[in-house]
């Protein structure tokens, strides 16, 4: 909890529900013949609404991404360090969108809201969203907002293949993408350990194929392991060790199973956490997005040719100890870019964290983000 | 602009597809594409000219030529890739021309002539590696492993049958004088050279 806000943030901020009654059709087949989306915006609007930039966020996100709700609030929104007053994402020039995806569990429509059709959750009903579903959910909320065109559409990992997918969904309808920790496509490995995750839950005795909220459980267990797993791949190996190393919680060993290894005890503590606030159902969702993201999948794997539509300027960063989505990655999908002869620009961070590092502001990171936001700013006159 | 830069602007037409290797903090190509409306990108590996770069709208790629190559950018992609004062700084000049002239039509070098009279004269009468205001560093320190003469490098144009278009010589000041045109491999102190592989 803050004792006073700080200078560079945008503050307390409350969310908005926006409901919306044209129905959307989804890449799976199936429509949606209504939904709400959960919205945050800090900044204003300026005259020519040319100055808006939309936050995608990723697995576990959500419209909260600055600011407080309250002076209670114990931390602020997940990417406070790059969004407020002087930050990256100045609000100061910029209007900043950020919206609870469909299918999340923070309030816009997902597994948990009530089917209208039959009165009752929609758990394992609610159809599987894809990230071209979401683009086209967020292209909604631009016309709601008067917002005809992005100044940028932002985001890291998950929300980086959505900043990707507005380029080839709607070209024209953004100026910049800023495509941070991401990836063109989901590797076997990062498929196997989606897989995994989805495991755990399905395989909760609470899961109840998926409509727990009927029997007024949920299953923490099989929602704290998919954390668990997923957490380990947000980490670097050298962060984890210097972190916990093989620090042990008491001096000796227990000879038994329980957590004795601090890493274990973290871990522990970041799964229950997770499982407390976490609708299980919207996980399988959002790792199946995951897993189906891949732009190249029309063209038969040509990258380049499935950019072609692009318009837009892109902004690729990694992070060197990314093994989620590896530096690598991110240089597959700019060779793509620069071989279908898109304007982009890219830099790999030195950072130890990860793919967590897109969350946290270490200085080069700040500054690259800066200095491009900061352009993109000048370029609308923001 | 640098003087040297200022020569080779001349030389990019309206429109073209720009690669320039080692390009700092962009200002060629950011005048380029204002003033000839050519596109393409900068490769650099300094972390503050990557971010002066993206912040003037300059396309940039961090990528090391040392240790990635050209290997990401397709055959004939380019109208013109540079490189100025970069060429005694890599660890295969030889390879990195030919990679030039394959992602491009044309490729523009610049870089200091070792040969230059001063140099010369520094190692005949001190018998220390010389140093000049083109090449400021100690023989310990300097990032130029692969100091060349204008005359080993057209031996290796001419070894691998790429066709020299231009050869401007300049001095310290980049000056075109007649002493160095007269005698380029003793006077010049920078040469700018336009290379290609098509027929003239």
């Amino acid at each position: 909890m803050p004792d006073s806000l700080p200078p560079d943030s945008v503050g307390l901020v409350s969310p908005e529900t926006l409901h919306f009654d044209q129905p959307i059709e989804l890449a799976c087949g199936q429509t949606l013949n209504s939904y709400d989306l959960v919205v945050e915006t800090y900044g204003e609007l300026n005259d020519d609404a040319s100055n808006a930039v939309l936050i995608c966020h990723a697995l576990s996100g959500h419209h909260h991404a600055a600011g407080y709700h309250s002076m209670d609030e114990r931390k602020p929104g997940w990417w406070d360090s790059c969004i407020g007053p002087g930050k990256p994402i100045d609000t100061d020039r910029f209007f900043v969108v950020s919206v609870n995806n469909l299918g999340g569990c923070h309030g816009s429509t997902g597994p948990a809201s009530i089917n209208p059709d039959t009165g009752k959750p929609y758990g394992p009903d609610f159809p599987v969203i894809t990230v071209t579903d979401w683009v086209e959910s967020q292209a909604r909320l631009a016309d709601r907002l008067g917002i005809e065109q992005w100044a940028a559409v932002v985001g890291g990992s998950l929300g980086g293949m959505q900043a990707m997918q507005w380029s080839l969904s709607y070209p024209d309808r953004l100026r910049h993408s800023v495509v941070i920790a991401s990836t063109p496509k989901l590797s076997a490995q990062n498929i196997a350990f989606n897989e995994v995750a989805r495991q755990a839950i399905t395989s909760d005795r609470e899961f109840h194929e998926g409509r727990y909220y009927d029997f007024d459980t949920v299953p923490r267990r099989g929602l704290m392991l998919a954390r668990m797993v997923g957490h380990i791949t947000y980490l670097s190996d050298a962060s984890m060790g210097e972190k916990f190393g093989r620090e042990l919680r008491d001096e000796a060993y227990k000879f038994g199973f329980g957590a004795e290894f601090q890493v274990e005890s973290y871990l522990r503590y970041q799964g229950e956490r997770f499982s407390e606030s976490f609708d299980a159902n919207t996980y399988l969702l959002m790792t199946r997005a995951l897993d189906y993201f891949d732009p190249a999948w029309d063209t038969h794997g040509d990258l380049p040719k499935a950019l072609a539509p692009a318009r837009c300027e892109f902004l690729v960063l990694s992070f060197s100890t990314d093994w989620r989505f590896s530096p690598a990655r991110s240089e597959e999908l700019v060779n793509a870019m620069i071989s279908a002869r898109k304007k982009v620009s890219y830099a790999e961070i030195d950072a130890p964290w990860g793919h967590d590092a897109f969350l946290i502001p270490t200085p080069r990171y700040t500054d690259i983000f800066t200095a491009y936001m900061d352009r993109v700013a000048r370029e609308v006159g923001a | 602009m640098r003087p040297d830069l200022e020569i080779i602007q001349q030389w990019v037409g309206p429109g073209q597809h720009v690669l320039d290797l080692g390009c700092g903090d962009g200002t060629l190509l950011d005048y380029l594409q204002r003033e000839r409306n050519a596109t393409g990108f900068g490769l650099e590996i300094n972390p503050d000219h990557i971010t002066t770069c993206m912040g003037r709208g300059v396309s940039v790629i961090e990528q090391n030529l040392d240790t990635q190559g050209l290997e990401n950018f397709d055959d004939g992609m380019f109208d013109i890739v540079l490189m100025t004062q970069a060429l005694q700084a890599v660890r295969r000049p030889d390879m990195v021309i030919e990679e030039m002239l394959r992602v491009g039509r044309e490729g523009i070098v610049t870089f200091p002539n070792f040969a230059h009279w001063r140099l010369r004269w520094g190692l005949a009468l001190s018998g220390r590696m010389p140093e000049s205001n083109a090449l400021p560093y100690k023989w310990y320190n300097t990032p130029n492993i692969r100091l060349c003469t204008f005359k080993d490098f057209e031996a290796l144009c001419r070894k691998k049958g790429i066709r020299i278009k231009t050869r401007r010589v300049v001095d310290g000041q980049h000056q075109n004088s007649w002493l160095a045109r007269a005698w380029p491999n003793l006077l010049g102190e920078i040469a700018i050279y336009r290379i290609t592989r098509e027929e003239s």
